[in-house]
């Protein structure tokens, strides 16, 4: 035996060169079979091209005209509506009848509201009376301005939510339960003190609860103070096959306020206003600009309204033609299926070609040669989704737009995570695709099944194939969960709103849980491919 | 013809795959129908616009994803495992192969689509009745002696048999397994995700009309004829059409190309 030999086959030799390489050598292996396979990145590149085409396309034929009919119809930028943004700088609905005077400096509303009621248009025509909308509002309100979107703070009872303080369009803070009515009226009150909003509610007028307080920076001197009411349009979807039905229309109610007193600097006349009546027409509601509708006997006014004081969300409910900055990413889709297929390839076709013997007698290691996989395809997905969906949303939103659509306005961190998360979400898939190329060991059964956990749910749900309870559950418990990640508008508890993930971009998942539920797939599946890998030969 | 066509019969049922994906396509079919018809009730105060028969199929959404593979796998197999040279060295004539494939494939796939589609109906029948859906409502019957049922269920299975020859065809064009996988799915899925996103009544109208999967399955459609993009048969056409298409393309790339 030569010395070489001796030396050649001294473990500690093979175990030294494993070590000096590491994880590193590992990754550096896999990204070289990755980028040196010509159809690879090709079909990433393809994926991203695709995506994009697609979400602009989309974006660029979202909605096309509008008009009252029998009119020439409008389309394009015409039909944009006046569009009112809040404090906060997101669009909001902001139009309620206000029984109001100006109020100097610190002050105190308080009123009793004994009764609600309220009736429903139907699209048909027909009025439905005796409809109480659920957040039909009527209470008192301490408003910077007349101005759509100023500023606000609010007590109000509602339709069945009971009694609310509310500020800002996005504040929301329950008081006490209960419907209003002769017997069981409700007092409110309002303190202004500087910047500071303080609502009280109380059953009798004598004990009073602070239900919150609130502060509305840079409130000016004079406030507009009194009494308001507001009904949200209404909608009701019934989720069958070949697409949901639904039946929408304006409401309307009207509260019955007494024992109304104001202190503080006020000239203590009482005038009507209609907030939110100067938008173009078919903007609610319908009366136009002018006193708003109320009636006084004595220390009694009745005053009757339509609209809602609240941001505005998708879907079809609020009249306006919304557009979220998700709807670009519907390309995502072309886009997940194509990067599915090159990952559940990039294991897979080792197996076909017996490459994948030489790769583990290079790496004995098996759980790093999956996780190296993982993170090179994971990388790719990533940075062809980050790509892609950066595009899709710096092209598509001007073109939605231009569509005469209303740009539902997000802070820029949830952009970032609108973009970033739909990256984050092909990413996944791309790794739950390469584990299920290593469990299955064949591209054709990986890719199938990869797409079509994923996209199936989120198809049947969107051609409302189940009844809306199922469809739900499918988009909570699949990795098509993952989807929730580019719903941009958060959903408000105030605000009455349907899961539709096509229509109006509203998940039953919040954005984070869902792209944990589809975390959570992806590591069952690598998990259940580490241990397939150890048990199996190669 | 005849030897090519035992050869390819001798080739699929000597290994396990075809008939575990032919009972797949059958399995899923019904349990996607059982389970949407199950998931379905019509409340006594409400009137439901739903297509029962329609309903009733809709598992063919997801069994056409099986049927697509059984499809890309009968040629694209031979290609990765090399077979395809075997294959042309014993029939030269190329086009004899295809057609050999699409005609056993396609007859396979009608077998089974029969099948799964008669289970769809059976559930759609014994389900749906219970859950609301009576004649006394106004609700047609969900069976075979209805015409428009009879005319959506032999048009599923058709459907089916289409959806193969298009995936054959453009297995024939690709070659490789997973790359038409993912073409043949995106093919299937893609359009009806548009649609439901483009708001544009000329695209929806397009889309409606056009598109392989959507306008082949207006053909399950018993209700609401006239607001249809595309009558029926004419959409189950537009697939023909889709199908021939893709054959013929992959005929001829078979004979312009190398193996």
């Amino acid at each position: 035996m030569t010395p070489q030999a001796i030396s050649v086959s001294r473990p500690e030799a093979g175990a030294g060169d494993g070590a000096r390489g590491g994880f590193g050598a590992v990754l550096r292996a896999e990204w070289t079979k990755f980028r040196s396979v010509r159809g690879w990145v090709i079909g990433m590149i393809l994926a991203a091209l695709l995506m994009i085409f697609l979400g602009v396309f989309a974006a660029a034929n979202g909605f096309i005209s509008c008009g009252i009919p029998g009119a020439p119809q409008q389309s394009g930028k015409a039909c944009l509506p006046y569009v009112a943004h809040g404090p906060g700088g997101e669009v909001v609905t902001d139009s309620f009848s206000f029984l109001r005077q100006p109020l100097t400096g610190n002050g105190t509303v308080t009123a009793r509201v004994t009764a609600l009621t309220g009736e429903a248009q139907a699209e048909s025509g027909n009025t439905v009376p005796g409809r109480l909308d659920a957040w039909a509002k009527a209470g008192i309100i301490i408003k910077q301005s007349t101005r759509q979107g100023s500023a606000y703070a609010a007590m109000m009872v509602t339709g069945s939510n009971g009694v609310r303080m509310q500020y800002n369009y996005a504040g929301d803070v329950a008081g006490l339960p209960g419907s209003v009515s002769a017997a069981h009226p409700r007092w409110l009150r309002l303190t202004r003190s500087g910047d500071t909003i303080t609502g009280y509610d109380s059953a009798n007028g004598t004990h009073w609860t602070k239900v919150g307080t609130v502060q509305l920076s840079r409130l000016p001197s004079i406030v507009q103070v009194g009494m308001f009411v507001t009904s949200p349009d209404f909608t009701v979807t019934q989720n069958s096959f070949g697409g949901g039905t639904s039946d929408n229309g304006p409401t309307q109610a009207a509260g019955v306020f007494d024992h109304v007193s104001l202190t503080g600097a006020s000239p203590g006349t009482w005038t009507g206003t209609t907030i939110g009546g100067e938008g173009p027409a078919g903007l609610r509601p319908p009366g136009g600009p002018g006193p708003a509708p109320f009636t006084r006997a004595g220390g009694t006014f009745t005053v009757t309204g339509s609209g809602d004081i609240a941001p505005v969300t998708p879907g079809p409910s609020q009249g306006l033609p919304t557009a979220t900055i998700g709807q670009s990413l519907v390309g995502a889709f072309v886009g997940l299926i194509a990067i599915v297929a090159v990952a559940a390839m990039f294991f897979s076709t080792e197996y076909r070609r017996g490459l994948i013997r030489t790769t583990l007698a290079a790496t004995p290691r098996r759980g790093a040669v999956l996780a190296a996989k993982a993170v090179v395809i994971g990388a790719v997905a990533f940075v062809a989704g980050l790509v892609a969906a950066v595009v899709s949303i710096a092209v598509g939103v001007p073109k939605e737009e231009n569509q005469g659509q209303v740009l539902l306005t997000v802070p820029g961190l949830t952009e970032v995570r609108v973009i970033a998360g739909t990256a984050a979400m092909l990413a996944l898939c791309a790794v739950l695709a390469v584990a299920l190329g290593a469990i299955l060991r064949r591209s054709a059964a990986a890719i199938t099944i990869a797409v079509l956990i994923v996209v199936m749910p989120f198809l049947l749900s969107a051609l409302h194939v189940f009844s809306s309870g199922v469809g739900d559950w499918l988009l909570r418990l699949t990795p098509a969960a993952g989807l929730a990640v580019e719903q941009s508008i958060p959903r408000y508890p105030q605000v009455s709103t349907i899961t539709s993930p096509a229509a109006g971009g509203y998940y039953p998942l919040s954005p984070y849980t869902g792209l944990a539920v589809l975390c959570l797939w992806t590591a069952a599946a690598l998990a259940l491919a580490l241990v397939m890998l150890r048990r199996r030969d190669a | 013809m005849s030897g090519a066509l035992h050869a390819e019969w001798t080739k699929l049922r000597t290994v396990p795959g075809p008939a575990w994906l032919l009972l797949g396509v059958v399995a899923l079919t019904i349990a996607v129908s059982t389970a949407v018809v199950g998931a379905t009730h019509c409340p006594q105060d409400l009137t439901c616009p739903v297509d029962t028969t329609k309903l009733s199929l809709t598992g063919v959404q997801l069994g056409q994803a099986v049927v697509a593979i059984l499809a890309v796998l009968t040629i694209s197999n031979e290609y990765s495992s090399g077979m395809i040279r075997t294959t042309l060295a014993a029939t030269p004539n190329r086009q004899t192969v295809l057609a050999a494939k699409a005609i056993l494939l396609g007859a396979l796939v009608l077998a089974a689509g029969a099948v799964a589609v008669f289970g769809c109906v059976l559930a759609g029948h014994l389900i749906l009745t219970g859950h609301g859906f009576t004649a006394t409502r106004g609700f047609h019957p969900i069976w075979l002696s209805y015409g428009p049922t009879l005319r959506a269920a032999c048009g599923s299975v058709l459907y089916l048999g289409l959806i193969a020859l298009m995936s054959l065809g453009v297995a024939a064009i690709v070659r490789d397994s997973a790359t038409s996988i993912g073409v043949v799915l995106a093919l299937l899925y893609l359009f009806p995700i548009v649609l439901a996103f483009v708001g544009n009544t000329h695209w929806q109208h397009r889309l409606e009309r056009w598109t392989p999967t959507i306008a082949g399955l207006t053909i399950q459609a018993t209700t609401g004829l006239r607001s249809l993009a595309i009558s029926p048969w004419g959409g189950l056409g537009v697939l023909g059409i889709w199908a021939g298409a893709t054959l013929v393309l992959g005929a001829l790339a078979l004979r312009l190309r190398d193996v």
